[in-house]
């Protein structure tokens, strides 16, 4: 069906953007692949588990440059964290930001890491969102079709899909 | 690539790090186990378990990857065991490599360093 070949070309297209804009890297590549019949739901695990860590530590960074005395070997030690467990996903700005964040403490300089701080967050939003969405298709992509293809047809009669549907198609998505 | 029969030793304080090499050592026919610290490490070798290969985190709570390596060693334990840390192998992996790792991988891991390792066990 066309519509079903336009949403899969969507999908590629928006998971390719990902990887071209530099938000996810080969290591995200690794994780799909190791995902199977018996797995199939290891990526989002995956990234489900670094989501709460990566909020733990984002928080954890937030505390630290917070106080008067700051530890910059500790706030040291959770970036090096987060560089880690976003290197273990893909997730290339994130860990891009950690590399110049880890640099502001080992230099102790407090502009620097609040600097750091804001764009790993803003990175980590929207790796998050953007990556939220991913899933959120996949997983609802098929149903989502059918689901429209009722809506047209009971709105508009019999029609034809190819354009309409994907113009609807993708302002649901 | 299969690896028949051999087994490994997940040894890393962080959840989503042990499921992601779990994973990759069973696409590659590893059977596998996890621990979460050195000391667990330690302990599951106490229980009479040994693995042909064991990761070894470096930054643990409890007992770290340096202590566990040196102590696995001193009770005869001659699997290949692999340090893996996300840190760049320099002189502050030294000691970790001076306790008696037999290789050093840097995360993230992949199938390919995975898979160099697992060759290096097939070729003993």
């Amino acid at each position: 069906m066309d519509v079903m070949v336009q949403l899969q070309r969507q999908l590629f297209d928006y998971t390719a953007s990902l990887f071209h804009e530099g938000f996810l890297d080969e290591q995200f590549n690794q994780l799909q692949q190791l995902q199977d019949e018996s797995n199939p739901d290891f990526v989002v695990e995956v990234v489900t588990l670094f989501f709460e860590d990566a909020e733990r530590l984002l928080n954890e960074l937030t505390n630290a440059l917070s106080q008067e005395n700051i530890d910059f070997r500790r706030l040291d030690a959770h970036v090096h964290q987060l560089k880690g467990s976003s290197s273990s996903i893909g997730a290339q700005r994130i860990h891009t930001v950690c590399i110049s964040f880890r640099n502001s403490c080992e230099e102790q300089n407090v502009e620097g890491c609040l600097k750091s701080l804001q764009q790993v967050k803003h990175e980590y939003s929207t790796v998050k969102s953007k990556l939220e969405t991913l899933f959120k298709v996949r997983r609802s992509g098929p149903f989502l079709v059918r689901v429209l293809i009722c809506n047209i047809e009971m709105t508009y009669g019999e029609t034809d899909f190819g354009c309409r549907g994907v113009s609807v198609l993708g302002s649901v998505i | 690539m299969r690896s028949h029969h051999l087994t490994a030793l997940v040894v890393d304080d962080d959840t989503m790090v042990r499921m992601i090499h779990q994973r990759m050592l069973n696409s590659v026919g590893v059977e596998n186990e996890a621990v979460q610290n050195g000391k667990e490490a330690i302990d599951i070798h106490h229980s009479g378990q040994t693995f042909d290969l064991i990761l070894m985190d470096i930054d643990m709570p409890v007992m770290n990857g340096i202590e566990a390596t040196k102590k696995l060693r001193s009770m005869g334990i001659h699997s290949i065991i692999a340090g893996v840390s996300a840190r760049t192998i320099d002189e502050n992996t030294q000691e970790f490599i001076e306790a008696g790792l037999d290789a050093y991988l840097e995360k993230p891991l992949n199938i390919s360093k995975i898979t160099s390792i697992i060759h290096k066990i097939n070729k003993l």
